[in-house]
């Protein structure tokens, strides 16, 4: 039965890969991948169609940079506090709050981009088009906070009293054991949680699609609206293409772009896991 | 008290007087009073749980690390006579004074050279001269500088568990402490490690003060110069080693190192 259970899992991914691969073979029968990696315009649409994934790769980079540059900062800093100053009982109260937070429907914080933050960065900065990969990416940030930080202070809590009261015998404050003992000695599983919150930002599809505007623009300026990779294969499946046209396969190719994105990016952490993991 | 060593070359490093220590409602040590004698080595030996290494933690403020745990009475440290438990020490400035050697080896995720370097890092030395200088000496001083000196900018975990102790050894004498406390060094380590570790304590003692937790009565007999006998939270008896050990005041600890309890 476990083993049966398994199975499934395992068919699952497999079949994905396969139907990826195999409608990504029939779209590169159509598209020559040199163009598909090199061309700046994705007008799949159009009748002079060009297909090139550069354009959403850009809107996928760019707003997963504003996610990051915002959750792995603020992620570390909540884990250090949460796991090296928090008192008992503020912990205790704040680890599940912050976990909550981490389970509001994306679709909700894609609205707030929308409805409340892109307004509130419109009084700042006049120009800025009402959807833009900047809101998008801060409160793509902001859904990513709980991930990183909720994994970076397991990692954190995990490393030995025993690192702790070596460094503290040595006449270290609190401020030097977290940063140069505790934190270095968790850095194996805080890399963890920094690939899953990468992974988490180059996958994420409500926000962006609500509230960067669904608009194919190779562009790397935040200021912007555009579309990524995900929010295309949503407007696609969700649109009326016909089964089985070149159109219809841009999504596979796309997603097969945004899986091997992904893996990269866990092979990196497994290999950072690996180089940096301690035994106690 | 003792023909061969005469009261007047005797310098107290420190004076404990009356020290109790509670976990929450458990009190942990009972009105311990006895003298820590200056550049010789004092064993605490007694059964499990009779409080030797919660002993030995007041000395370096560990207990502040948990909350609940509460002190009642004096540890004077000498030449300044500072009271080591009052709340006006800071605990940092009496760790900055006073080494520690714990039970496992604990060398930090860092290379070997930051490991020793790490007190003075803390205490604010930034000349890589002057960093190179003294962790060289204190690997000299720990017995080790011969086995590790083609690898310093290694990570500290490929070292052997005799070596990493040894290592936490000259991290803590980096930074020059007056008083090295040891709590149980060696009962991680094998006899070969275990022999060098004592040693290197016998060697220690010219230059440190050294208080060391043991529950090995024969490393007691070996290393140390004076004694001292916990049950239960109780000092029992304190004294020179070699008299403690061969003509006992007290039955309790008679029956301790005679082995027929503990």
């Amino acid at each position: 039965m476990l083993f049966l259970a398994a199975l499934v899992s395992v068919f699952t991914t497999a079949g994905i890969v396969y139907i990826l691969v195999k409608e990504s073979v029939l779209f590169f029968r159509h598209v020559p991948v040199w163009s598909f990696l090199t061309d700046t315009q994705w007008t799949p649409l159009f009748d002079d169609a060009h297909f090139g994934i550069m354009v959403l790769l850009s809107g996928t980079l760019t707003s997963s940079m504003v996610a990051l540059s915002i959750a792995i900062p603020l992620g570390t800093v909540i884990a250090i506090y949460l796991s090296e100053f928090a008192p008992y009982r503020l912990r205790e109260f704040a680890k599940p709050l912050l976990e909550l937070l981490g389970g509001v429907p994306t679709i909700v914080y894609g609205y707030f981009a929308l409805l409340f933050v892109t307004p509130l960065l419109q009084r700042l900065y006049p120009g800025l088009p009402g959807f833009n990969l900047l809101a998008a990416g801060l409160v793509m940030g902001v859904m990513i906070i709980p991930y990183v930080a909720s994994i970076s202070e397991d990692a954190m809590r995990a490393v030995p009293m025993s690192l702790r009261e070596g460094s503290y015998a040595m006449g270290a404050t609190r401020m030097q054991t977290a940063l140069r003992v505790v934190f270095p000695g968790a850095f194996s599983g805080v890399a963890a949680a920094y690939i899953l919150g990468i992974s988490r930002a180059v996958g994420e599809t409500m926000i962006v699609a609500v509230a960067a505007g669904m608009q194919p623009n190779l562009t790397f300026n935040p200021l912007e609206p555009a579309a990524t990779i995900t929010t295309y294969i949503v407007q696609v499946a969700l649109g009326d293409v016909p089964h089985g046209s070149i159109a219809y396969q841009t999504i596979f190719a796309a997603g097969l772009t945004l899986m091997l994105l992904t893996l990269v990016f866990n092979v990196a952490g497994h290999v950072l896991r690996k180089r940096f993991r301690e035994t106690y | 008290m003792v023909n061969d060593l005469p009261a007047t070359q005797l310098a107290a490093k420190a004076e404990v007087s009356a020290l109790s220590f509670y976990y929450g409602d458990f009190q942990a040590l009972k009105h311990i009073s006895m003298p820590v004698h200056e550049r010789k080595v004092t064993a605490l030996i007694g059964p499990s749980g009779c409080g030797k290494s919660t002993f030995l933690r007041c000395f370096n403020r560990m207990h502040d690390l948990y909350p609940g745990n509460r002190y009642d009475g004096r540890i004077v440290l000498q030449p300044d006579n500072t009271d080591l438990l009052s709340r006006d020490v800071d605990p940092i400035e009496v760790r900055m004074r006073i080494g520690m050697v714990f039970q496992k080896p604990n060398p930090f995720p860092k290379s070997i050279f930051e490991n020793v370097a790490y007190g003075l890092r803390v205490r604010g030395e930034g000349s890589r001269r002057a960093l190179e200088e003294k962790v060289e000496q204190a690997l000299e001083d720990a017995a080790l500088l011969d086995e590790v000196k083609d690898r310093l900018h290694q990570p500290a975990y490929n070292l052997s568990g005799g070596q990493q102790q040894r290592l936490c050894i000259a991290r803590a004498l980096a930074t020059d402490p007056e008083l090295l406390l040891f709590d149980e060094p060696t009962s991680a380590l094998d006899p070969i490690a275990t022999a060098a570790i004592e040693e290197l304590i016998h060697d220690l003692k010219e230059r440190v003060t050294i208080l060391i937790v043991t529950h090995n009565m024969q490393q007691a007999a070996r290393v140390s110069d004076f004694t001292a006998y916990m049950y239960l939270g109780e000092l029992i008896e304190f004294g020179v080693t070699d008299e403690l050990f061969i003509k006992p005041q007290m039955k309790q600890t008679e029956d301790y190192i005679t082995g027929r309890f503990g």
